[in-house]
């Protein structure tokens, strides 16, 4: 088996004193899709953080492709070709829009830059109407397409998806689903964190469905079950 | 007052806003990136002008001084950053407030062991020190009106490095959201302690500019501290823009105040600053 791009093994993270990922396995390959599933409160948002070096793990290791990173800065593990799109978007409003691609620019870690800005423009081409106005002016699609168009610019290996389609009206989230299949398509892997679990089901390699900070289940998307599905998503 | 003698209270009033400018530029800054409450900006201040006077001394001119004491003012900033207040980022208020005023009294003792008591003065270099008549027997400083050019383009520098250049980008960026501009790859630390250097060195660099005009002596900082604190909460806390247009407004404010009003002169910045906070409570330009 080649060396995964990301692998975390016996998680332990707590917010102060509450104890919340009891020991979490996860392992993602290169261009692999991960769909992460479960209710709110579970764990899925800490575990993400935990992944990416803004929780510290009380216990546990973080490897990015054999590197060990549990202790690494943020900005080193995302350096290593991580890409975050946060659940509530973290768009910069005092920047513009053209100031927030800007800034996150970088070529990936084996020198391509195959996401260049001209090419998140031609990807968004709502955006590239708006390049003066503030990050804080723009829609919600709008603002949506412009993090993941951001996450972009640093040509990532990796991109974390939390809760893309969050809050969108139905025609601008299934604008969003068809961008998030070009870019799993593209070949760089995604971690899809997302309520609407068909669409997550159908895009995703594997699932995870994690129950209050522990994963009870891990395994090929064709073999979460409607038991599974009722018991622990309730749908 | 007749014309030419509002002129020159106008050079003065916007020269004196200007030098507040570069001190308090790299105070709220500072303030509103990293959230420091930074007692000590007033010292980089002195310790500009205490440079200036020793290095002046020693090249025998303000302008080869200036390029020096800018080189030793950044790297006073990297090690103080590093020394002491990288560790009162995520520290209460109180602890930065107790920390930067016992640096206050750190660096008036460093002071006097240094340099001693006494009150120096610098030379105006000699480039500069004609002065353009006005009228028979009125005239202006050319040194004034090159430290007011001086301040003008090291803010116009500013306004590039916020607005235009990519690191600018990221300590705005940094300071609406530091997990996400870390989750982008930013070293965030790193930028931080650019910033900080950069306000260390705006101050002394300040203090050096301003030695030939105010002369040299013991707390000189302490005085532009407070009206640089005023400054700040007038122009909104963290805002760059703010604070010219405040510095500019106080620089007026003082110099009229002290020619019109004189019985009450040192009260008119303050009671400009009651009134800007009256009318607005964030200040001109609230972030």
């Amino acid at each position: 088996m080649s060396e995964p791009l990301l692998e975390a093994r016996g998680i332990h993270s707590y917010y102060g004193a509450s104890h919340i990922l009891h020991g979490v396995d996860f392992r993602i390959d290169r261009g692999e899709t991960i769909g992460l599933m479960g209710r709110n409160g579970m764990g899925k948002t800490t575990l993400i953080r935990s992944l990416l070096g803004h929780l510290r793990p009380r216990a546990g290791s973080v490897k990015v492709r054999g590197l060990d990173v549990t202790q690494a800065a943020p900005y080193r593990i995302a350096r290593l070709g991580l890409a975050y799109v946060p659940e509530g978007r973290g768009i910069f409003p005092n920047l513009t829009v053209r100031e927030n691609l800007i800034m996150a620019a970088r070529a990936g870690l084996d020198g391509r830059c195959d996401w260049t800005y001209e090419r998140i423009l031609d990807t968004f081409p709502r955006l590239a109407e708006r390049l003066a106005n503030g990050g804080g002016e723009l829609s919600g699609g709008e603002q949506q397409m412009l993090t993941i168009g951001r996450a972009l610019m640093t040509n990532p290996q990796l991109l974390i998806l939390d809760e893309a389609t969050e809050g969108l009206a139905p025609l601008i989230a299934r604008d969003i689903w068809t961008i998030i299949r070009g870019i799993r398509d593209s070949g760089i892997a995604t971690v899809i964190v997302d309520k609407n679990y068909g669409a997550v089901i159908g895009l995703a390699d594997r699932c995870m469905v994690m129950v209050k900070g522990r994963a009870v289940f891990d395994d090929v998307a064709e073999k979460l079950s409607g038991d599974v599905v009722q018991k622990y998503l309730g749908v | 007052m007749d014309f030419y003698s509002f002129l020159i209270q106008l050079l003065n009033g916007v020269q004196y806003g200007l030098l507040l400018f570069l001190v308090a530029s790299g105070l709220t800054l500072v303030f509103g990136i990293m959230g420091i409450i930074n007692l000590a900006h007033g010292s980089f201040y002195m310790v500009g002008a205490y440079l200036a006077f020793s290095l002046a001394g020693l090249t025998g001119n303000l302008f080869t001084a200036l390029p020096l004491g800018i080189g030793v003012s950044v790297l006073l900033g990297f090690a103080l950053e590093w020394l002491f207040y990288r560790h009162l980022y995520a520290r209460d208020h109180l602890y930065q407030v107790l920390m930067t005023y016992g640096l206050i009294l750190v660096f008036e003792e460093l002071r006097s062991i240094i340099w001693g008591d006494d009150v120096h003065g610098v030379a105006v270099p000699d480039l500069l020190s004609a002065s353009l008549p006005l009228t028979d027997n009125l005239s202006y400083p050319v040194y004034r009106l090159a430290m007011s050019g001086v301040c003008l383009l090291i803010a116009g520098g500013l306004y590039g490095l916020i607005k235009k250049t990519r690191l600018g980008m990221m300590i705005r960026a940094g300071s609406s959201n530091r997990e996400m501009a870390e989750a982008l790859g930013v070293n965030i630390k790193r930028v931080y302690t650019v910033v900080f250097a950069l306000g260390v060195a705006l101050a002394a660099f300040a203090g050096m500019i301003a030695a030939p005009v105010s002369s040299v002596y013991p707390n000189m900082g302490a005085q532009v501290l407070i009206i640089c604190f005023v400054v700040v909460v007038i122009g909104g806390i963290g805002s760059v823009w703010g604070a010219l247009l405040a510095a500019i407004l106080i620089g007026l404010t003082d110099t009229f105040g002290k020619v019109l009003l004189p019985d009450y002169a040192g009260m008119s910045t303050y009671i400009l600053m009651a009134l800007v906070l009256l009318w607005r409570p964030e200040g001109l330009f609230k972030r």
